[in-house]
């Protein structure tokens, strides 16, 4: 079967303001399966948000292949939705303007649209709110905008950038186990970039820990917990524990790397 | 825009919020407490008004104010109302006003629309914006009413003459705030719509524009007096009828109490246009939240 992302020896490099080149990921091998759930960790500037901006398109490789279903990557292409790390949602579209806009720009009618947004807009537990503008609306509200404002175009991969880490803990709790339904219900690849390993076991059907920039894939860890899961719970059973602690030891080592590199560059 | 900003905000909350007890106590309190307020304002503006036309009034009856250079409120008002019944020099009073309003949202419209299409275009083609930019700059540094000159020349009498010379005021403070909003647009929305599917038509209607508008509403109320400016400046260049060439006329027959009767039709019409132009930037960013602190003169 052929996988839904393979990235194959991939580099990406970027000039610096003051004319340098930085390799933000070098020789980076990763490849997620169709409908699979996988989660990235990585200390921060690991080149974790670079790796979904070269899968959507929004970003050439410098060196190596980005396939998607079987296709080198070759600008943006359609049935990606991409929930981005800092706010996204348009402002002056109200929360109805914001989730019929994909399928709008897709050539559906304003009423169709609409009737699809209204329908998303209640699966992600914004029902009531569709007149009002973002700035009217609680940050996990914005997130909930920004789900189903991806999900309604009904994408084959699904790209999250850390999306809940805004979030207050209990809001977050809730939209992660949202999160597994919709996808559950739903036959997308994820692609979900945390910095929080309970948040990436809990989710996922496979963990990539990512080393301190320049990013490549240090180890892959399969999570074999059993679905649907209960976001809230799983994290005591002494599966997830043991998995935790696995990850950990290696994540750990890559934080500290990253932390002192940072120590170094504020002394 | 502040109350009309708070009344959206109380539509909003008011469903999800039953005010208990105490906090109808406080509503009533607060209430009362504003509209103590708004009586102090008053006035204290009737008061203002008061002392400064009355000492003016005084001033040149006594003979500390030279009234042949100066004139005085109570000429003013009689020949505003003499404008008002018997009509003016130039014809009936609303005439006038009309077409200096005319001209106006005219040039208004004119140069907001070059504006914004010109911001656009330049803020999104970054070869263009390095050609055309050294031009567009010297032409904004040439102190632009004299164009009123040219095309008092170039379009007569016409009512165009005065719409072009607005127009080119108008036009470079809405182009250069569209060119600032078109740059200044957040890359992830750019980002966000690209994945969405949007071609770059829909990025253009539906992010950069919008994105620009917030900007250029912010520029709204400096472009109209502008435009007003423009209109008057215009109708001194020559012009058969307007506010504007009824002060010509006025100080041409040194009568300064025409002249200031002109500029208090002027100032009551740019108050009104005030009041239209909040309006509209009302509606234009009704998306953004509304500033608490806001003091608008
Ligand atoms: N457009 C860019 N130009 C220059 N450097 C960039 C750019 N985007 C990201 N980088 C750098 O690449 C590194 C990885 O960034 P990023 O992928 O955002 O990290 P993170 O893992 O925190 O998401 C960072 O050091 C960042 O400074
Ligand atoms: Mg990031």
């Amino acid at each position: 079967m052929t996988p839904a992302i393979e990235l194959r020896g991939v580099t990406k490099r970027f000039l610096t303001p003051s004319g340098g080149v930085y390799t933000a990921l070098h020789d980076l091998n990763m490849s997620v399966e169709p409908g699979e759930f996988c989660s990235v960790v990585g200390p921060t500037g690991c080149g974790k948000s670079t790796t979904l901006a070269l899968i959507s398109g929004l970003e050439p490789a410098s060196e190596g292949e980005v396939d998607v279903f079987g296709k080198p990557v070759a600008g943006i292409a359609d049935g990606i939705g991409y929930v981005f790390q800092s706010d996204a949602v348009f402002p002056w579209k109200t929360v109805l303007g914001n989730v019929a806009a994909g399928p709008r720009y897709h050539g559906a009618s304003n009423r169709d649209a609409s009737e699809r947004a209204r329908d998303w807009i209640a699966r992600v537990g914004l029902a009531g709110f569709e007149d009002r503008y973002p700035y009217q609306l609680s940050g996990g509200m914005r997130k909930r905008v920004a789900l189903a404002q991806s999900l309604i175009n009904s994408p084959r991969i699904l790209l999250m950038d850390e999306p809940f880490s805004a979030l207050d803990v209990q809001t977050r709790t809730l939209m992660e186990n949202e999160l597994l339904s919709l996808w559950s219900a739903s036959s997308a690849s994820v692609v979900f970039v945390t910095h929080d390993l309970e948040e990436a076991i809990s989710l996922s059907d496979r963990v990539f820990v990512i080393t301190a920039g320049p990013g490549t894939v240090k180890s892959t860890y399969k999570v074999d917990l059993p679905r649907p899961r209960n976001v809230a719970e799983i994290r005591f059973e002494p599966r997830f524990v043991a998995i935790y602690e696995e990850i950990w030891k290696d994540l750990r080592d890559e934080v500290l790397v990253s932390y002192e590199r940072q120590k170094r560059g504020a002394a | 825009m502040s109350v009309r900003s708070a009344a959206r905000l109380n539509r909003v909350s008011a469903p999800t919020q039953p005010a208990d007890r105490s906090g109808s106590d406080l509503a009533a309190a607060r209430q009362k407490q504003a509209g103590r307020r708004r009586l102090n304002v008053l006035g204290g503006r009737v008061l203002v008004a008061v002392v400064v036309l009355g000492g003016w009034e005084l001033g040149s009856r006594i003979g500390v104010i030279d009234k042949f250079f100066w004139s005085q409120p109570s000429e003013i008002a009689s020949t505003l109302w003499r404008w008002f019944t018997e009509g003016t020099d130039l014809g009936p009073l609303w005439e006038q006003v009309l077409v200096t309003m005319e001209e106006t949202v005219g040039g208004f419209l004119v140069g907001s629309v070059l504006g914004v299409i010109f911001g656009v275009v330049l803020g999104r083609n970054r070869l263009l914006a390095d050609v055309l930019g050294p031009y567009i700059k010297g032409a904004n540094a040439i102190p632009r009413v004299v164009v009123g000159a040219l095309f008092a020349v170039s379009l007569g009498l016409d009512i165009r003459a005065k719409i072009a010379t607005a127009a080119v005021l108008v036009f470079f403070v809405v182009f250069f705030n569209a060119f600032q909003g078109v740059r200044e647009v957040d890359r992830n929305l750019i980002a966000n719509a690209r994945i969405l599917g949007a071609d770059n038509r829909r990025l253009t209607t539906e992010i950069i524009i919008p994105s620009a508008l917030s900007w250029i509403a912010a520029s709204l109320h400096t472009s109209f007096g502008l435009a007003l400016v423009g209109a008057v400046v215009g109708e001194l260049f020559g012009a058969t009828e307007g506010i504007g060439e009824l002060i010509y006329l006025s100080k041409n027959l040194f009568d300064t109490a025409g002249v200031f009767a002109g500029m208090a039709l002027l100032a009551a019409t740019a108050l009104v246009a005030e009041a239209l132009i909040t309006a509209l930037e009302d509606r234009l960013i009704r998306w953004r939240p509304p500033v608490a602190t806001e003091v608008r003169i």
